[in-house]
């Protein structure tokens, strides 16, 4: 080999290898790391430069997942774009339909009733808990703890029942839509919800029994991957990523919407910087995702659950068989939709994984000009090789596993 | 000893089969599915694989990270144009006899997306044999599938797939 020569190394990537020497006095080893492997969190692939086996160059090839979804929306009216957003960060649907919904309402001047908002906060916390649920799962299994998929699946399959209750869907709810929710909460329902709050903190405990102490996931975890708070500010990072390094910056207290200035909450912080600090910020998350809860199911209020505005939202079915104008409002509707007033906004909710933003831009018709996510995940994948560097290669796995990349996120 | 005096030995204990009855018996029960996911459907194969639906008890539980391991593809999830070589090597580096299951709206016809991005149907590059309806499907469905791919290997018997 040359000193400088350039190597194709499938899909079009090229690695320029410099001939570099290690500290071990060997050449630096390129290794290709994905899209199918184990455990990178599904389609991720990395492109690792290794002294012995220490990680020197990191650098991710994203685009496996592409879906078109940004795409794909510009085709679909204001109303139907909401299915779409449902499958890009696919570990939590309702958050993604809320950042939606939102621009689009705050477009059109919409303001959604009071049981509207304390029922989309009871679907972003249950979101985020599933979320979790999904990622403490995945990661422990990833070092070795098989038994966190099995606990964190059994209370995720719980919440999934919750959300096939009120939306018909398991995963891909659409609860959430421009001009309020679905449909209102069934007694069922709450029922299940109530008799979840009560269940959770003392599955959080179960959960800390088997990792946080544990001498196996704290040699996996602690020091492993530091991200200062000056590093993790600069490179974008947010959510459990930025609050794992001590920065106390929560959408929901910072910019608050659907009614979160309302509730009580701590936001999660550790000073660890590390993927142990990542972890602890997540349990810490989750009970306070319970407090929620508790309090928007306690305070729940009545009311309608959707703005009462004819030229955005359907008719009830009765009025169908009784009002000339209601048929044709819901002719209108159905045939092309509502249109909404020229103009861009952007919009961010805090999801499990940060700040997951949707910018709209209308121009005054029945579908979106453009519409962009500013996707956690995409953000969060920047300071992996800041923080893989000099780590091992097994270390890397943790690292992946506590950024909590959802691909679908990432590639959209 | 003939086979009159080898049943009365053994008592009632002896059975007898067709060698290609006894192997798909054999591959039917140990369908060991490649640890493949690709996006949403892929959260629903491993909730397969947890205690509530459990497809241990069909003997798929062994998810075989490398693909000379495995007998089954569940594609589970949506195939970029990116993806779909890769996804077509892996099929090729698993051995015969092979099966694959097409998990989900997407997999299948390319779901709700009908764009640039997505590969129409992943039975353009690989044949499948089980699709499943759903977006995503429950666990319940890919179990069904499971079973339903199960009662085809196991009239196979002995003869690899055409």
């Amino acid at each position: 080999m040359t000193d400088t020569d350039t190597a194709e190394i499938g899909m079009g990537v090229t690695v320029t290898k410099t001939g570099e020497t290690g500290a071990f006095g060997g050449e630096l080893l390129t290794i290709n790391f994905g899209p199918h492997h184990p455990s990178t969190h599904g389609v991720l692939r990395l492109i690792v430069d290794l002294d012995g086996e220490q990680v020197k160059r990191l650098k991710p090839v994203i685009g496996y997942l592409h879906t078109g979804i940004e795409k794909q929306m510009e085709a679909l009216r204001w109303q139907q774009g909401v299915t779409v957003t449902d499958r890009h960060d696919y570990l939590s649907p309702p958050i993604n339909n809320l950042a939606y919904a939102l621009a689009v309402e705050k477009l059109m001047g919409v303001d959604v009733p009071p049981r509207a908002n304390a029922l989309r906060v009871i679907m972003s916390e249950l979101t985020r808990l599933s979320s979790h649920l999904v990622w403490m799962g995945t990661s422990g299994l990833e070092l070795g703890a098989m038994s966190m998929l099995m606990y964190c699946f059994r209370e995720r399959d719980t919440i999934l029942d919750m959300n096939e209750e009120i939306s018909g869907y398991r995963m891909h709810t659409s609860y959430i839509r421009p001009g309020g929710v679905m449909a209102d909460a069934t007694p069922r329902f709450l029922d299940l919800l109530e008799k979840f709050i009560v269940a959770m903190p003392g599955h959080v405990d179960e959960y800390e029994d088997l990792l946080t102490m544990n001498p196996i996931w704290r040699s996996r975890t602690i020091g492993i991957g530091r991200l200062s708070a000056e590093d993790a500010k600069v490179l974008g990072a947010s959510g459990p990523m930025l609050r794992g390094s001590g920065v106390a910056w929560d959408l929901r207290k910072q910019m608050p919407y659907s009614g979160y200035e309302g509730y009580e909450f701590e936001v999660a912080t550790s000073d660890m910087c590390d993927c142990y600090g990542r972890y602890l910020v997540r349990i810490k998350e989750m009970r306070e995702s319970v407090k929620i809860l508790r309090q928007a199911l306690d305070r729940l209020p009545d009311g309608p659950v959707n703005v009462d505005d004819r030229k955005m939202l359907p008719p009830p079915r009765e009025e169908l068989e009784t009002s000339m104008e209601a048929v044709i409002h819901h002719f209108k509707l159905f045939t092309e939709g509502y249109s909404v007033p020229p103009g861009d906004v952007y919009v961010a909710v805090e999801s499990g994984r940060g700040e997951n933003g949707c910018y709209v831009v209308s121009d005054g018709t029945h579908k979106p000009r453009r519409v962009k996510f500013r996707a956690a995940s995409f953000v969060n994948l920047q300071p992996l090789e800041r923080m893989a560097m000099n780590h091992m290669v097994a270390d890397m796995v943790a690292i992946i596993g506590t950024a909590d990349t959802v691909l679908g996120d990432v590639d959209r | 000893m003939g086979l009159e005096a080898l049943a009365e030995s053994m008592g009632q204990n002896i059975l007898t089969t067709s060698l290609g009855k006894l192997i798909g018996w054999g591959r039917g029960n140990s369908v060991w599915p490649a640890q493949f996911g690709l996006a949403c459907c892929a959260i629903e194969m491993i909730a397969t694989a947890t205690a509530g639906v459990d497809i241990a008890r069909f003997g798929s539980e062994a998810f075989r990270a490398s693909p000379r391991q495995s007998d089954l593809m569940i594609v589970s999830g949506r195939v970029s144009q990116k993806m779909a070589p890769i996804l077509r090597t892996i099929y090729d580096q698993m051995p015969e006899p092979k099966w694959v299951i097409s998990m989900g709206a997407c997999a299948s016809t390319g779901g709700v997306f009908n764009n640039y991005a997505l590969l129409q149907g992943v039975d353009k590059i690989v044949p499948v044999d089980v699709y499943i309806p759903g977006c995503p499907p429950r666990p319940e469905d890919l179990l069904n599938a499971l079973m339903i791919l199960q009662e085809r290997i196991k009239a196979q018997g002995i003869t690899p797939r055409q």
